[in-house]
């Protein structure tokens, strides 16, 4: 701990000593390092509305405070998702690799399409699906390893939510690794991870997905509608008549949406439960304080870092012009710490009295659709430890993902005692 | 202070008192009420402030706006009497009010 300490006060230092306008939140390495809290801390208070330039990216500008954020996902009619004008990520795909997704769409198309998929994560569904995740989510802790060195991300984070996602699609449980693999392929980006696949060996990548999934299409047009992802899609009238480049957009939407999130906050969460044993103590007092330790997991983690707007007007905001055509990025990951919204933001802390606002899942029209299934995998997650494990020791350092979008963990040795 | 009472799907029922001037979603949270979450701290972002209101009362709440119907067109078993509670202010004249809440929200 007290070498994590010196490490971010290296990092404070840096960022303070930086000229501002050379502060560039995109960078993906202070994601890697994990020093990005210092930068976005100096922008909230001396430029909260920053302008700069990313060799990555290009020009764009940054939100940093908690209520700008909210002042910009709220107002959707001037600051668009379209994916016509670059979607919602900083990087902007070239003509055909562009994708379709409601995500990346505004009212009206964005509301029918939405609607489509609704249902499967409405209230009265996730209800019936709760004994299958937990027996599913039981089933992969008692198969844990006991008194040796594993891999968390990959042995739970990655499988609870792999098989949740195969169990929405109704997707072959033998084959469910591939829908990690493609959650992986659809964030790649080559420009920011030496590692990516390049663009093109990528759209070939996804088009083996949408092959995959145009079988599973087919299958299930011609029978009777059922309760799964597909189904809902190849039935459904606002969805029943997409092409595929908009298909494969939405799988990529809810792929990634379900998966890379979720297991991101998995190992968040273990993480800082670590770091805050004071925290996990209480939680084995008063197991009932899961309900406000997952919010408190999803604002701490803030599994997807930004989203992306582009403005479609000039505005005057917080003091400066934006210019129709210019990239917004609103930083949830910084407005999650503002500690003008939020008390104690920088605190891990289970039992604070509000913990639902956050902005971890956006706010306004395209909020999470799948918030309250995220809360419910997490909370089942966690129930079902305190069930067993009264330790869960993290022994080494986590590996962070390369990427100032996903927000999160490539892998987190651990260890649990006999 | 105007009485306000929360029926949850199940039946139950939450009887508060409020200022007036405090919203519907506020009067909730503020008293604990069980289904009102009001994520976005009432800035009509979230919808998790659902609640139906019928007449008579709904003539004294008054009809939705534009950003709440935005919210609402996505929300859990959306009705011609959904309303957003942070959209809401209580008047004396409200004393006695009921409003009723989706299944999704207990």
């Amino acid at each position: 701990m007290i070498e994590l300490s010196a490490v971010k006060e290296r990092a404070r230092e840096a960022a303070l000593a930086m000229p501002l306008a050379a502060i560039d939140p995109s960078d993906p390495q202070l994601f890697v390092d994990d020093t990005i809290g210092a930068y976005f801390e100096r922008l909230r208070l001396e430029e909260p509305v920053h302008r700069t330039h990313s060799p990555i990216f290009g020009d764009y500008w940054s939100i940093t405070r908690y209520q700008d954020i909210m002042a910009v996902d709220t107002n959707h009619e001037v600051f668009s998702s379209h994916w016509s004008r670059g979607g919602i990520t900083l990087t902007d795909p070239p003509p055909g690799e562009q994708l379709q997704m409601f995500i990346a769409m505004d009212p009206p198309q964005h509301d029918q399409q939405r609607k489509a998929v609704t249902p499967i994560v409405a209230p009265a569904n996730l209800a019936t699906m709760e004994a299958l995740i937990r027996e599913r989510t039981c089933g992969v802790l008692d198969a844990l390893p006991r008194n040796e060195t594993f891999d968390w991300v990959d042995k739970v984070s990655i499988e609870l939510t792999t098989l949740m996602l195969a169990t929405l699609f109704d997707f072959p449980l033998e084959d469910r690794r591939l829908l990690t693999w493609w959650s992986d392929v659809a964030t790649m980006n080559k420009a920011v991870n030496p590692d990516a696949l390049a663009p093109a060996e990528r759209m070939a990548e996804l088009g083996k997905m949408l092959a995959y999934f145009t079988r599973l299409w087919n299958e299930r047009v011609n029978a009777p509608p059922r309760n799964d992802l597909v189904s809902m899609l190849a039935h459904g009238p606002a969805t029943r008549e997409m092409g595929s480049l908009e298909y494969m957009g939405n799988l990529v939407l809810l792929i990634v949406g379900g998966n890379d999130t979720t297991r991101n906050s998995m190992s968040g969460g273990l993480l800082a439960m670590h770091q805050n044993p004071g925290e996990w103590a209480k939680l084995r007092a008063n197991p009932t304080l899961v309900t406000s330790l997952v919010p408190e997991i999803i604002r701490w983690q803030t599994p997807l870092a930004h989203m992306r707007r582009t403005a479609v007007r000039d505005l005057e905001f917080g003091g400066k012009t934006i210019r129709a055509g210019d990239k917004v990025a609103m930083w949830y990951l910084s407005g999650n710490r503002d500690g003008d919204a939020i008390e104690d933001a920088d605190r891990f802390i289970i039992d604070r009295p509000r913990p639902r606002q956050h902005l971890a899942f956006g706010f306004g029209v395209h909020r999470c659709v799948g918030n309250r299934l995220a809360e419910m995998q997490l909370r089942i997650l966690w129930e079902e430890i305190l069930a067993r494990f009264p330790v869960i020791e993290v022994v080494g350092p986590p590996q962070r993902v390369r990427s100032a979008f996903v927000h999160g963990f490539s892998s987190l040795p651990v260890r649990i005692p006999a | 202070m105007p009485r306000i009472t929360y029926i949850a799907f199940s039946g139950e029922r939450h009887t508060v008192e409020v200022p007036a001037g405090t919203t519907l979603m506020e009067a909730a949270t503020n008293n604990s009420v069980p289904g009102i979450d009001g994520d976005c701290g009432g800035q009509c972002a979230c919808a998790t402030c659902h609640i139906y209101i019928d007449e008579p009362w709904a003539t004294l709440t008054g009809e939705r706006g534009e950003s709440e119907e935005d919210m609402l067109n996505f929300a859990d078993d959306f009705r011609p009497t959904s309303r957003l509670g942070c959209q809401i202010k209580v008047t004396d004249a409200m004393d006695g009010l009921e409003v009723a809440m989706p299944e999704g929200q207990h």
